[in-house]
């Protein structure tokens, strides 16, 4: 099915299943213990050995020697196989660093060997018996602000242009010039990367937790030369993901590379030091925003200038991407440094781009605000558009961000706040609220799915999407429900298996809607063989609880097609009209309440609200944990969270969860999350966009707008730590 | 994690004949920083000595009127006991806000006087570190990342803190440590004495010997006062302490101040408490004199003032 103008009214519509409240249909599993994440797929295949990975100890340079009779002589041990063995795997072109093979070292903690064994511990033990000689390049440089300094004069292309910038902010009477910085972020995700491979038949198969697994099967094909059909991948569960599973990692090529090398079964997964550097996280930036405006607090110029970390051949944290359409003005720059950087790959995190821009540039809007005397409420509303500013004939499909600000304005209490910054006490915590817009895209991308009615008119539906724990087994369920006239319960969702129709998978906040509307496209197709079944016409027909009623006739699905499945396959695809003659995309906008220790600078966030425009809501409850999952990453971001760049050695020195701290219950309050009623038939036939990365944008700059309110010290350095502005705050009389 | 031995002690005396004519012997107790040390070999003991079981769990009355804490008692019950919420509630807060739940119901008393330090570089076997490996040099004062780490007390060779928030208690608290050794002797340590400074050796951390195993912890009769314990950290909970200080105030306004997460032990001077009358400023004055922070830590000095005049201005209240 193609989806070439906008969606018209449909099946999907009629809101029996869809847009209701309905806990995961997978949620009995989890809580049990019982869904079968990667490493514990025990009963897949017999005789699994388990691997464990080596990885480097420098950053930069190239291994001269290995020596491994030490672990290949130890307790259990059946294989190690080294780097050296072999040539740099291939990769795809989704990965910036190489994962495994040859002598060079791209980054810290780069995988380096697998040592197979019995057990788990027996592969442990004798991984630290591998011992590695290097031959370490000194004096390359890991701190960006230093490289930020030396490159500050490179002629570099704009990102976008529009107008005449600097001009225009050269005029503008009011304006702000800022410099703001945010860390490297680790996703922190629950599960560690995991994979179990084996090969058989010439087939190499693995049982793995991975959020785009057509991505991922293409990639294991390339690194080990086979064709794409003598692979395949299952990742059904998948225990957090953030980014850091869209791509294959050194998980899967060791567990390939050991049990191609035993001819068994082997599992292998990053213990969790290694994830920080092993794996992606978050760029640093260092961002330039230039804000002009005319007296009344219309922006007139806006730049927004961005230096990032990457290897050699990535993009890094592409800060500017919400400043080119989130509010009006004529004239505007965006400039995007990616500088190469030995450190671990910068890639793809929650909201790439976005979150980290948006950390910077809803700061840039509050200071700005405070420079008009305006509500920083009401300078958003008065540089809200309706179009895109770079070219005004694309408008946003829909876009409700004035009503985002209104509606969290009110339900907050708004009026209500602290005015002048470090003014309103409460014993010895010093009170403050700030607010911030949120943006983010809403792309989709083409999905398939198969959908089978069952001879007891149950209803299976598989397809490739994956599930990390953002809802989609429950979304999909609904969807088939509401297309074919069956409750929840009689839907049966099979994810993540690469044998099934390739989807959208779960990457960019494009995963729900997307997947969504290939399950629609695939009812459609099934509706039409049940119309044929019955010969009748599909337009009319009814499905209804379990039933089908046509020309005054009611009968059950059931036993529609005897003792046999009836199935359909289908595809959404996504025409160019999406994206050529609109903009879509998603809004929110966060209100926060803080409490500051007027002594210690201790931070307490004892409140968050957010307003959402995502369009058609698939299920509340669903939305509603990944929006809120989203504030409290936010929050970590905000106060906590940094991959502290070790700049004389190269590498991220806080690679465990004991030293990157991430939010525990303690630090999060009461949340509100209110979504507007809406639909954007721009988007799919579902009329839905994603929220998982809309969540957490925004966030992060609304906490730091309440702690300057509380406060009155401004920190442009994230995380905000007590450390940054401890001595600018007065001590109580 | 090596291949080691176990074996489960009879008795505290022969305990630590065990743990002294064992090579690479470690007493296990909660086995909650112990273990964990061992999955990534900074710790590779060859033999584990378990001392749970030995009976040494619970708290007893002195005579002199103070408490003797078994060795192996939990940080939880410890925190509940009625007696020290009463008495010696400085220990209780201090307790609470370490670790997490889970964690205290496994961790003891003697076990937490001698976890191991934070430091992220003594955690990653890759770096250079004198208190892993001595005379490897140390990757946090060789241009690492320090924020965490000592102000004061610490040397060239090593900036560790000691990150216990019990023993920043204990030590307010006058406690002493009881031990026995092989030889069936023992002793009563005083806390300030019982953690050593790094030097030269920043791999020897307390002044116990070869064998010698702690049987329990004494507190003397109770000092009376406010008690406080506010500890300071970039999260609510389950992180340790940028800066912590603990204290027992008396309604004259005198009182007892010890400091964590500034130094390789808790840290308290005597003298300077005689300025708190005069303020947190000039106690910290005198507690920090001679504090060498690092461009990461220097704010630890103006919090470890301010932590301590929010104390005081909540012992006036
Ligand atoms: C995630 C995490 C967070 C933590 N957060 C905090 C925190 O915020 N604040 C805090 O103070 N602590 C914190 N801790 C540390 C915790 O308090 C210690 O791990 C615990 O107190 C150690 O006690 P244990 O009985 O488990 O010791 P074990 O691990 O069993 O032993 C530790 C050491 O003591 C030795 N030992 C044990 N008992 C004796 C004895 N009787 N005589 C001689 N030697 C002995 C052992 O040989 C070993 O070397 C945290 C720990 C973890 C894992
Ligand atoms: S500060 Fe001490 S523990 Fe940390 S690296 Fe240096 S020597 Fe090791």
């Amino acid at each position: 099915m193609r989806f070439d103008q906008p969606a018209d009214p449909n099946v999907a519509d009629q809101g029996k299943v869809l847009g209701r409240p309905r806990t995961r249909i997978d949620g009995p599993l989890k809580t049990t213990g019982t869904a079968p994440y990667a490493y514990e797929r025990h009963d897949v295949a017999p005789g699994q050995l388990v691997g464990y990975p080596v990885v480097s100890a420098i950053a930069k340079g190239r291994i001269t020697a290995m020596d491994t009779r030490a672990a290949k002589n130890a307790p259990g041990v059946v294989a190690v196989v080294t780097t050296l063995d072999m040539e740099r795997l291939p990769k795809a072109k989704m990965n910036v660093v190489y994962l495994f093979g040859g002598r060079e070292i791209q980054h810290y903690h780069q995988a380096i060997a697998v040592v197979v064994a019995e057990t788990f511990e027996q592969a442990r033990a004798a991984a630290a018996l591998v011992r590695t000689d290097y031959d370490e390049d000194r004096g390359a440089s890991y701190d960006l602000a230093e490289q930020r300094q030396a490159h500050l004069d490179d002629e570099v292309e704009p990102a976008s242009r529009v107008g005449d910038f600097e001009r225009a902010f050269a005029d503008a009477p009011v304006k702000l010039d800022a410099t703001y910085s945010t860390p490297g972020q680790c996703h922190a995700q629950m599960e560690p990367h995991a994979s179990i491979a084996e090969w058989k038949d010439g087939t190499l198969t693995l049982w793995t937790a991975n959020q785009m697994v057509e991505w991922s099967r293409q990639a294991l094909a390339k690194a080990f030369d086979l064709p794409p059909e003598k692979v395949r991948l299952d990742s059904p569960y998948i225990g957090g993901g953030f980014g850091v599973k869209l791509f294959l990692r050194a998980d899967a090529i060791l567990a390939a590379v050991a049990a191609r090398e035993t001819g068994r079964p082997v599992k292998v997964a990053l213990p969790r030091p290694m994830i920080a550097n092993n794996a992606t996280h978050r760029g640093l930036t260092i961002q330039r925003i230039r804000i002009g405006t005319d007296r009344d607090g219309r922006i007139t110029a806006i730049g927004h200038d961005n230096t990032t970390n990457t290897p050699p051949g990535g993009g890094g944290e592409e800060a500017t991407i919400p400043t080119e359409h989130f509010y009006a003005g004529a004239n505007r720059l965006l400039v995007h440094r990616p500088l190469e950087m030995h450190l671990p790959e910068s890639n793809a995190m929650r909201a790439p781009g976005d979150t980290a821009g948006q950390m910077a540039l809803e700061i840039a809007m509050d200071e700005m605000a405070e420079r008009l005397e305006m509500d920083p409420v009401a300078f958003r509303v008065l540089n809200d558009t309706q179009v895109d500013p770079g070219k005004p004939e694309r408008r946003f499909s829909e876009r409700h961000f004035v009503e985002c600000l209104r509606r969290g304005a009110d339900e907050f209490g708004w009026s209500h706040r602290n005015r002048r910054p470090g003014d309103r006490r409460d014993g010895v915590w010093l009170i403050g609220h700030g607010m911030a817009g949120a943006y983010r895209g809403a792309p989709a991308q083409a999905s398939g799915a198969r959908v089978a009615l069952r001879p007891d008119g149950r209803v299976r539906v598989d397809t490739d999407m994956t599930d990390i724990g953002t809802g989609s087994y429950t979304i999909i369920a609904q969807t088939a429900a509401e297309m074919l006239g069956v409750s929840v319960d009689a839907v049966e969702v099979g994810l993540g298996d690469s044998d099934s129709p390739v989807s959208a998978g779960s990457g960019g906040q494009w995963g729900a809607a997307s997947a969504t509307a290939g399950v629609y496209a695939a009812c459609v197709a099934l509706r039409e063989r049940i119309a044929e079944r019955l010969g009748a016409d599909a337009a009319t027909l009814e499905l209804v609880d379990g039933q089908v009623c046509h020309g005054g006739e009611t009968r059950p699905l059931a036993g529609l097609a005897g003792d046999r499945d009836l199935v359909a396959e289908d595809k959404i695809e996504f025409g160019d009209f999406r994206d050529k003659d609109y903009v879509l995309a998603t809004f929110g906008a966060h209100f926060v309440e803080v409490s500051v220790h007027a002594y210690t600078g201790e931070i307490r966030v004892r409140r968050q609200l957010a307003v959402c425009d995502a369009g058609r809501i698939l299920n509340p409850i669903t939305a509603r944990s990944q929006v809120i999952g989203g504030m409290t990453m936010g929050v970590g971001a905000a106060l906590m969270e940094e991959l502290k760049v070790d700049t004389r050695r190269g590498f991220f020195a806080t690679h465990d969860l004991a030293s990157y701290e991430v939010p525990v219950h303690a630090d999060i309050p009461e949340q509100t999350v209110i979504f507007l009623e809406g639909e954007d038939p721009y988007s799919t036939p579902l009329k839905a966009k994603g929220v998982g990365e809309l969540g957490i944008c925004g966030v992060s700059a609304a906490v730091a707008n309440a702690v300057y309110n509380a406060t009155g010290v401004r920190v442009r350095d994230y995380p905000i730590t007590l450390d940054k502005f401890l001595d600018q705050l007065p001590l109580p009389a | 994690m090596r291949a080691f031995t176990y074996e489960r002690a009879a008795s505290p005396r022969q305990a630590a004949q065990a743990a002294a004519s064992t090579d690479h012997a470690r007493f296990i107790a909660g086995g909650t920083n112990l273990l964990d040390l061992m999955k990534i070999e900074v710790e590779t003991p060859t033999h584990l000595i378990d001392v749970n079981g030995l009976g040494l769990d619970t708290i007893e009355a002195t005579e002199e009127g103070g408490l003797r804490i078994g060795a192996l008692v939990r940080n939880t019950d410890l925190a509940a006991d009625q007696r020290v919420r009463r008495d010696y509630a400085v220990l209780t807060r201090a307790l609470v806000a370490g670790a997490s739940g889970q964690l205290r119901n496994k961790a003891t008393t003697g076990g937490n006087l001698l976890q191991r330090t934070r430091c992220p570089y003594f955690y990653d076997t890759n770096m250079p570190c004198n208190k892993r490996r001595p005379g490897a040099g140390c990757a946090a004062l060789d241009g690492g990342a320090s924020r965490q780490l000592a102000i004061i007390g610490a040397s060239e060779h090593c900036i560790a803190t000691h990150p216990s928030d019990m023993a920043v208690a204990l030590r307010v608290l006058d406690a002493r440590v009881e031990t026995v050794d092989a030889r069936g002797g023992g002793r009563s340590i005083p806390l300030a004495d019982f953690h050593a400074l790094p030097g030269d050796t920043p791999h020897i951390e307390t002044v116990l010997e070869k064998g010698e195993f702690i049987t329990a912890v004494t507190l003397p009769r109770p000092p009376g006062g406010k008690h406080f314990y506010h500890k300071v950290r970039d999260r609510a909970s389950y992180a340790f302490a940028l800066v912590s200080v603990a204290a027992v105030v008396q309604p004259d306004g005198s009182g007892r101040v010890a400091l964590g997460g500034v130094a390789p032990k808790p840290w308290r001077d005597e003298q300077a408490e005689a300025a708190l009358p005069r303020g947190a400023g000039a106690v910290v004055a005198k507690l920090l004199d001679g504090a060498r922070p690092t461009p990461d830590n220097r704010f630890k000095v103006t919090l470890a003032e301010r932590t301590l005049a929010a104390v005081l201005a909540e012992a006036k209240e």
